[in-house]
């Protein structure tokens, strides 16, 4: 590759680990929704999705067909350029954030990292404004739909998400104090000493505001016990209840790829990204080649995968909040406890200087 | 790089800021305005303030014009009726905006040797960060504003709440 500039080879490799990452992403969100049907149906003692393919694993593919063929309505009373663009604003936040994240060990490959697209000094920031951003989404489709249950479903969500943002937001500060920085690679790596012992969760004793983010998270991302805005027996289907083939399938993606981001980032930020639990014990057995390279990925799948499990088990077991008392616990208890945990890890961080 | 950025939302901007302005439907104006945040927050972040980028995101495009689309969504405004406008505001606007423009050119060139240059090259790449610096200037020599700063949103956020109370 001598003939291409360092700037050519830095563009090529980048649209690269794009399309990887892309295909990787709606591959993973297709077989998150399987995991789903197949997890909630085994913890409700049926079999789940078992018809398509060997153990029902091609029902990604014939739910991708259904959607694709199924007509696509537009209803006479939608306020028609904003209707359309919902779903794209939704499923392009919950795609945009995922470019922030190291998937693995920093790997330089001619001055371009390969495990992580942009390696950003404000990378958290960043997630945390798109994220924001993806609430156009859902507010837009609901109003733009005409309908009044899709308008109080993008209502509860709105609300939501910004009272659950503060509470998100501030759970993350005890974390990035620790780590000095807001860059998402600095923070996986001030985690990485001492494998499990030295992870935010346990040795940094950020166990509270770990708590506070699951919560918060589960509630950004308008997943059971805060489903609220797409309950479905008070609001039919929420914000998407006029959206059909395409365009629902769009927030379906979004709402899936929003999980994998939130779980991403749980890893990264309190669970030692791609370290390996075991430290560098055992660095000395593979130090070179590939599955030195490998292997840190697989941590971080595994990781990810988890919490996805955890989600899914969450949905099965908890019943649905009311919507005072998602409120309530939002801002009268979330909010301060986080809080207090800035102002502990502050002190004690001050202490130990 | 940067004169690109800066050509392509400096243009975006303008151009929601116009369309804001010529909508009729208080939706598509406060949508217009969100663009117009997005792409200054892009113009910040291509002078290297990449802290200030983020932070305008975050808090105008995110919060604050969400709930602005809240309310409008909530009361269910409709489009608003055309006037000729004031007589004031015809005659005096554009001779008026001219010279606001003239002058806040005519300042900029004049205190440009002042004014000072940044390199972007070491901040976008990751190397350096502004946050601490803006942070130590913040709690050191800016102590005193920054504290009654946040007093003063505190009796903001108590005045509200006391006006929203219905009985008093």
């Amino acid at each position: 590759m001598s003939h291409l500039s360092a700037f050519q080879i830095f563009l090529l490799l980048t649209i690269v680990k794009i399309a990887v990452v892309l295909v990787i992403t709606l591959t993973a969100v297709a077989y998150t929704v399987l995991l789903e049907r197949k997890v909630l149906g085994r913890m409700q003692n049926r079999w789940g999705p078992s018809r398509v393919g060997p153990f029902g694993l091609l029902q990604p593919l014939a739910d991708g067909i259904k959607l694709f063929l199924k007509e696509d309505l537009m209803p006479f009373a939608v306020e028609r350029p904003l209707f359309v663009a919902a779903p794209v604003i939704a499923l392009t936040c919950a795609l945009i954030s995922i470019s922030m994240v190291p998937f693995g060990q920093e790997t330089i490959y001619q001055g371009v990292d390969l495990f992580q697209i942009a390696n950003i000094n404000v990378g958290l920031l960043v997630i945390l404004g798109i994220t924001s951003i993806g609430v156009y989404g859902i507010a837009l489709s609901g109003w733009s739909s005409n309908n009044k249950y899709s308008l109080f479903g993008s209502l509860r969500s709105t609300a939501q998400v910004i009272s659950y943002e503060l509470a998100l937001g501030l759970s993350l500060v005890g974390v990035v104090l620790r780590a000095g920085s807001l860059s998402l690679r600095d923070i996986v790596n001030s985690q990485s000493a001492h494998g499990l012992i030295s992870w935010n969760v346990f040795g940094g004793l950020q166990i509270v505001g770990f708590f506070i983010y699951l919560m918060a998270a589960y509630a950004e991302t308008n997943r059971s016990p805060f489903d609220l805005p797409e309950a479905e027996s008070e609001l039919v289907a929420g914000y998407h209840t006029e959206y059909s083939s395409m365009k629902f399938a769009m927030f379906f993606m979004a709402e899936y790829a929003n999980m994998i981001t939130v779980a991403c980032v749980a890893t990264l930020l309190f669970f030692g990204g791609a370290g390996s639990p075991f430290g560098h014990t055992f660095d000395h057995l593979f130090a070179t080649g590939l599955i030195h390279a490998v292997l840190p990925v697989v941590w971080f799948v595994a990781k990810v995968f988890a919490f996805l499990l955890l989600y899914i088990w969450v949905r099965a077991t908890l019943p649905r909040f009311r919507y005072d008392q998602l409120m309530g616990f939002g801002w009268k208890f979330l909010l301060p406890v986080a809080m207090v945990n800035i102002l502990a890890t502050a002190l004690v961080l001050a202490y130990r200087h | 790089m940067q004169i690109v950025l800066f050509t392509i939302f400096g243009l975006l901007a303008v151009a929601a800021a116009l369309n804001m302005l010529l909508q009729r439907h208080p939706i598509n104006s406060a949508l217009s305005l969100v663009v117009v945040m997005m792409s200054l927050a892009v113009l910040y972040w291509s002078l290297g303030a990449e802290f200030l980028a983020a932070a305008q995101v975050i808090v105008y495009a995110g919060a604050i014009m969400v709930l602005f689309i809240f309310v409008v969504m909530l009361l269910n405004a409709g489009e608003e009726t055309r006037t000729r406008g004031s007589r004031i505001a015809a005659i005096a606007g554009f001779p008026g905006g001219a010279a606001i423009f003239c002058l806040l050119t005519f300042v900029f060139l004049k205190y440009r040797t002042q004014l000072g240059t940044t390199q972007i090259s070491g901040m976008l790449a990751g190397t350096d960060s502004n946050l601490t610096r803006i942070a130590h200037s913040l709690f050191t020599t800016l102590l005193l504003p920054f504290e009654v700063t946040s007093i003063l949103i505190l009796i903001a956020i108590l005045g509200a709440v006391v006006l929203a109370r219905k009985e008093l």
